[in-house]
């Protein structure tokens, strides 16, 4: 754009006849029509509307109109210059269209081609459900400890009111680990339960304790279907001032209801275990059926084998001998513990039918697990 | 435990309604796990009858022999005939007492009766085995052939009480006394609130001078002994039917009267009881000690060097029975038929062992018994003297026997176990208010003496050994109220401080590893020695001293790992013979590595809290358990498809999992070229971080070594990556501090600078990192090269963009060709690259 003029030429210039700018105007529009494709309308429009096109020269020859002129010929090339934009936008809309349902349709490909390139890993499906069950109780405040997998016996058994002579000890089918120089004494073993983690817990966190403790334990049976000698535990320890079994009993049905949907509960039957007393069985109601399948040979239950309840893991209120084991004071506190396997549970909340699947590392088994379960 | 409901009903009148699975009910509630309600008989249907064989004609030709029997069953065939029966089994003869299965019955397992054609012959039935009435062999191993007495005709079934239901217990460490029939009665006599008829309440003689002579030097280990005797015991005499039939359904195996006897009486009052052939007991039975290195054979034919600690009875000359645990060969009873002479006389014993005591012995000579259970569980002391009498009874009945008067009975004075509890105590445990008089209700109805208000005084009964604590009289309250009315409620823990930074971490590094298609693979931790050897560790690597297991599951295999390796390549080994053979695996776990000083974990007494140096002198003898974690990949790392080709898995792929895993812990992670057993020489990368101010090297990545996959039989170019995680954990800045950001515009720079082919990228980069300064936003390596004739012999050539800006101001061209120039100079200095020209 040139500056504007401020002189004027006296001489009537003969340009801006109204006839000529309705030529220019009709030549662009022509222009426009003419245009095949989006690029030969850009030319057009650079041929007609640009700063060296007869539009602009005459519209730029106003300033040097005399001042009585300058109105009736600005208004003149303005409605000119409107009416070429104007269809140049329509011109471009329909070679836009065009271009759309011609070339865009040219353009497509088949959007259920896949791209695996690098296939999706997967989390161990153990690892995740142990998770899962950590993450219920570390929302209710309580925290996660953790302990040696290779673990003197006194931690295993006798802080747990398993002394040397118990008949449960004999029965723990234990992995026990060579002393030095390869001497079968060495009062250390592969832990056979998580429970030594809620001594250690016990040992050295300040009361109250309220910890989860997951993990892998050992034990002398060979792998089949139904027995892995390395599986994995959770067990859970609380002790307060006044902690009761019906305390017990709720959270463990608090824990089915956030694993399995509300409504979910659980069941005590009495049992031994030397490091609770009372102690009981803990089963849950099948998330399955519902109980609903128990004398109903029509609707047959495959998850609780229509009895209408699963067996998870024992629990029971903490042996007094074990707190003063800990320097627990039992006429002071009282508590709970609970533990179940990881590897029952998955086989019942997932439906696999076969321990070694678990164990084996086969990736089909576990990419369908995908990151969390 | 085994347990026929018909015997149980002998002790208490149980509904005639209630089936094996309502009583099975019952006693679950009540805490006895009832694993299994067997029926006996449960689709047997007769004519089964009694039969005594007339006939026995030998058939001939046959691949076996086979006999052609004619057999009186009264007129159970409804005609009176003999009926003819085609028969496979030898050990019967003319005249024989059998059961016969008549057309139209049908057996266990489903198996119809019918007159059918075999061996040339029409067989009209069978003559039967124990096997095939469903009772199992009663040591015959063939027919069963019943006692002469028996009448032709009979009904079988309820002769041989064929039809039962047995409940099959699985009884818990504490409740030996539950390991009788007299028990789980009284168990369930307090579940229905019936009366029990205790078979353990008889007469029995008092205690004179003039049984057999007995000496107990070690009341500590039997503090009591009941010794009694019968004498003409008759050699022809056989149990009866009823007493093998419970023997049988109780799982035992009937073997001669007086051992039956025993048995029999054990199984009904727990009590174990053992006879001796008093003809060969020479003088005084003794308990004492056994002296060390002293032998024994034991019953079942083992010569066992004893124990000093091991309790035994002897004789004059010497041990005549591992007490509480086996009799001894040089007593043992014989009256069976084949006997030179056979026993006419025996001695009763009814003694009470420590169960510390038995439960040791059994588990020093790994003999466990019916005995040994049972002493090992508890066994009720004051039931002594009543089995004993049981057993005379029984011998004088069964084997025409005569009880000798005198009756030896030594007991070691104790007092009844008094416990003294909170009337409320259970309440408390419980968390329901039950009350004084609920709570006194219960605890008399399991036997116990009940005293006081507030504070009560409990004799527990002498069944009932495991009744110890205040919590163990709670618990039978609240099991007796029953578990299932037990209400729930929520505690209120004080607010947690949610995961670790090492729980986070350990969850990240999954997330992370499987988001960069990772599958993870938690293997076992148990490897051979061997493997080191396949992976090619030097003879003095640390990573060979292991934990070992004295019993390991796998012989091959009796050490934990101390690498997460083994275990990992075995599973790609695996998932690759299954044919997958696109693969990348991780696994994150402890490894083990023992102490340099081994030592021996203490035995610390468990009724106070040890002392911290005492905690700690456990702790000092345990191994690092250190958290790794792997990953290893074979195959391609990236798929070919219709985009085009694929890449194989290479050693980058691992390094930059080491990198990935150190990103997560925000851990600075220098990658060296490094040399480690299991990796190939010449592309194996070696993790280094600074762990207080010093260098450590935490792990290694790359491809592995032609060796180790052909050892490890492992795909080509398998690929792996381990590093200590926990250190990782250790240096990692958990938090990251945020960066200016400029909004002045980047000024570019590429540089392809020329170096020796060994100069590793990461000196020079480092050195153009430093040279260019402040300015210098990012760098980036996005080409190598390498080409003789145009860089010359040995030479490479490595291309970096660099970016600078600066947080102030727009950088002039100037600006930021001096600061290339910097960076460029500093390569020079530091790793002899050149601007390529």
């Amino acid at each position: 754009m040139s500056a504007p003029n401020k002189s004027y030429d006296p001489v009537e210039v003969e340009a801006l006849k109204p006839e000529e700018i309705e030529r220019m105007r009709d030549e662009a529009l022509a222009a426009f029509a003419a245009a095949d494709s989006l690029d030969a309308l850009q030319e057009a429009k650079v041929a007609h509307t640009g700063g060296t096109s007869p539009l602009a020269l005459a519209n730029r020859e106003i300033g040097a109109l005399p001042p009585h002129a300058k109105a009736a010929a600005g208004k003149l090339v303005g409605q000119a210059r409107g009416a070429v934009n104007k269809g140049f936008a329509a011109r471009q809309e329909e070679l836009e269209a065009e271009r759309d349902a011609r070339v865009l349709v040219e353009e497509a490909v088949d959007v259920t081609l896949p791209h695996d390139r690098i296939p999706a890993g997967a989390r161990h499906p153990l690892t995740t459900l142990s998770e899962r069950i950590e993450d219920v109780f570390v929302a209710m405040g309580y925290e996660v400890a953790e302990g040696p997998q290779v673990e003197a016996e006194w931690f295993n058994f006798d802080a747990l009111n398993i002394g040397p002579d118990h008949p449960a000890r004999g029965e723990a089918d234990t992995f026990f680990v060579q002393g030095p120089q390869g001497g079968t004494e060495s009062g250390v073993v592969l832990r056979t339960h998580t429970s030594p983690v809620q001594i250690r817990s016990l040992l050295s966190r300040e009361l109250p304790v309220y910890v989860i403790c997951p993990g892998r334990v050992y034990r002398t049976d060979e792998l089949d279907a139904t027995h892995t000698p390395v599986f994995h535990q959770v067990e859970l320890l609380a002790v307060d001032e006044g902690l009761t079994m019906a305390d017990l009993k709720g959270t463990m049905d608090h824990m089915v209801q956030s694993l399995f949907g509300e409504g979910m509960k659980t069941r005590l039957r009495p049992n031994f275990f030397p490091f609770t007393e009372p102690s009981a069985e803990m089963d849950m109601v099948c998330y399955v059926c519902r109980g609903e399948s128990v004398g109903n040979p029509d609707r047959p239950c495959r998850t609780c084998s229509s009895e209408g309840w699963i067996e998870l893991g024992g629990c029971g209120m903490v042996n007094p001998k074990v707190l003063a084991a800990c320097g627990v004071d039992p006429e002071k506190y009282s508590g709970f513990a609970f533990g179940f396997g990881i590897e029952r549970m998955l086989m019942f909340r997932h439906n696999v039918e076969d321990m070694r699947d678990m164990v084996e590392g086969d990736v089909r088994f576990t990419r369908p697990f995908g990151m969390e379960i | 435990m085994r347990v026929p409901l018909s015997w149980l009903r002998e002790y208490v009148d149980l509904p005639a309604t209630e089936t094996g699975r309502d009583v099975q009910a019952k006693l679950v509630s009540a805490g006895l796990e009832v694993e299994t309600v067997e029926h006996l008989g449960a689709d047997l249907k007769g004519p089964l009858v009694v039969g005594q064989v007339l006939t026995i004609e030998e058939l001939e030709g046959f691949k076996k022999p086979i006999r052609f029997c004619t057999v009186d069953v009264g007129t159970a065939n409804g005609t009176g005939e003999p009926q003819e029966i085609v028969c496979g089994a030898r050990n019967f003869a003319v005249g024989d007492k059998v059961v016969v299965v008549l057309p139209g019955a049908v057996l266990p397992g489903g198996f119809a009766i019918a007159a059918r054609k075999t061996y040339g012959k029409t067989s009209h039935g069978m003559i039967c085995s124990g096997d095939e009435l469903g009772m199992g062999d009663d040591g015959s191993h063939g027919i069963v052939v019943l006692p002469p007495e028996t009448e032709v005709g009979k009904d079988a079934i309820e002769l041989l009480e064929l039809v039962d239901e047995v409940l099959d217990i699985a009884v818990t460490a504490n409740r030996g006394d539950c390991l009788s029939i007299r028990g789980v009665a009284r168990e369930t006599a307090i579940a229905y609130g019936l009366a029990l008829r205790d078979p353990a309440l008889i007469d029995v003689p008092a205690p004179n001078a003039f049984g057999y002579p007995v000496k107990v030097s070690e009341p500590m280990g039997c503090d009591r002994f009941t010794a009694r005797t019968v004498t003409g015991l008759s050699p022809e005499a056989r149990s009866p039917i009823w007493l093998k039939r419970r023997l049988q359904k109780v799982g035992m195996r009937p073997i001669s009267l007086a051992v039956d006897v025993t048995n029999y009486v054990m199984t009904e009052i727990g009590q174990p009881l053992h006879a001796y052939d008093r003809n060969l007991v020479q003088g005084t039975i003794g308990v004492r000690r056994a002296a060390e290195g002293e032998q024994i054979v034991t019953l079942d034919g083992v010569t066992r060097t004893l124990h000093a600690e091991d309790l035994v009875i002897t004789d004059d000359r010497g041990p005549i029975g591992l007490a509480g645990v086996m009799g001894g060969a040089n007593t043992e009873i014989a009256d069976h038929d084949d006997a030179q002479s056979p026993t006419t006389d025996v001695v009763i014993e009814a003694a009470h062992f420590d169960a510390v005591s038995i439960a040791r012995t059994a588990r020093r000579h790994k003999l466990s018994s019916e005995a040994s259970r049972r002493f090992e569980r508890g066994v009720d002391p004051q039931a002594a003297a009543a089995a004993a009498q049981r057993t005379v009874d029984l011998l004088v009945l069964l084997a025409g026997g005569t009880a000798d008067a005198g009756v030896t009975e030594i007991i070691a004075p104790s007092a009844p176990h008094s416990i003294s509890v909170p009337a409320d105590h259970p309440d408390k445990v419980a968390g329901v208010e039950y009350g004084r008089e609920t709570v006194v209700r219960r605890l008399q109805e399991i036997g116990c003496d009940v005293y006081g208000q507030d504070e009560l005084i409990v004799t527990v009964p002498s069944w009932r050994p495991d009744l110890a604590e205040v919590n163990d009289l709670a618990e039978e309250v609240i099991r007796l109220e029953g578990y299932e009315n037990l209400p729930s409620t929520l505690p209120k823990p004080p607010s947690g401080r949610g995961l670790t930074h090492r729980q986070r971490l350990h969850r990240r590094v999954g997330r992370a590893l499987a988001g960069a298609g990772y599958v993870e693979a938690p293997n076992y931790p148990f490897v051979s020695e061997q493997v080191f050897d396949q992976l090619g560790l030097d003879a003095e690597d640390p990573a060979r001293r292991v934990v070992k297991l004295t019993n390991p599951l796998n012989d091959e295999e009796p050490a934990l790992r101390t690498s997460l390796l083994p275990g990992l390549l075995g599973a790609l080994r695996r998932n690759d013979g299954r044919g997958s053979h696109d693969l990348a695996l991780f696994e994150t776990g402890l490894v083990f590595l023992p102490r340099e000083e081994q030592g021996v974990a203490a035995h610390l007494p468990a009724d106070r809290r040890p002392t911290d140096e005492e905690l700690a002198s456990l702790d000092a003898v345990l191994p690092e358990q250190p958290r790794h974690v792997a990953v290893v990949l074979a195959g391609a790392r990236e798929q070919a498809g219709w985009w085009g080709k694929g890449r194989p898995a290479d050693w980058a792929d691992a390094v930059e999992a080491g990198r990935t895993v150190a990103r997560e812990a925000g851990a600075e992670l220098a990658v060296r070229n490094g040399r480690y057993g299991p990796w190939h020489p010449g592309r194996c990368a070696e993790f280094v971080v600074a762990v207080d101010g010093a260098e450590r090297v935490v792990g290694h990545a790359g491809e592995l070594h032609p060796r180790v996959l052909k050892a490890l039989g492992l795909p080509a170019r398998t690929c792996a990556m381990e590093l200590d995680l926990d250190v990782l954990e250790q240096v990692g800045d958990d938090t990251p501090q945020a960066p200016r950001i400029s909004t002045f515009p980047v000024a570019t720079q590429d540089v392809a600078l020329v170096v020796d082919r060994p100069v590793p990228h990461a000196d020079v980069e480092a050195a153009l990192r430093e040279g260019a300064g402040e300015l210098l936003e990012d760098i980036r390596l996005f080409d190598v090269y390498e080409n003789a004739e145009q860089l010359g012999e040995g030479k490479k050539s490595l291309a970096y963009a660099l970016r600078f800006r600066a947080e102030d101001r727009t950088l002039t061209v100037d600006e930021a060709s001096a600061a290339r120039d910097a960076a460029v100079a500093l390569a020079g200095e530091r790793t002899g690259a050149a601007l390529r020209g």
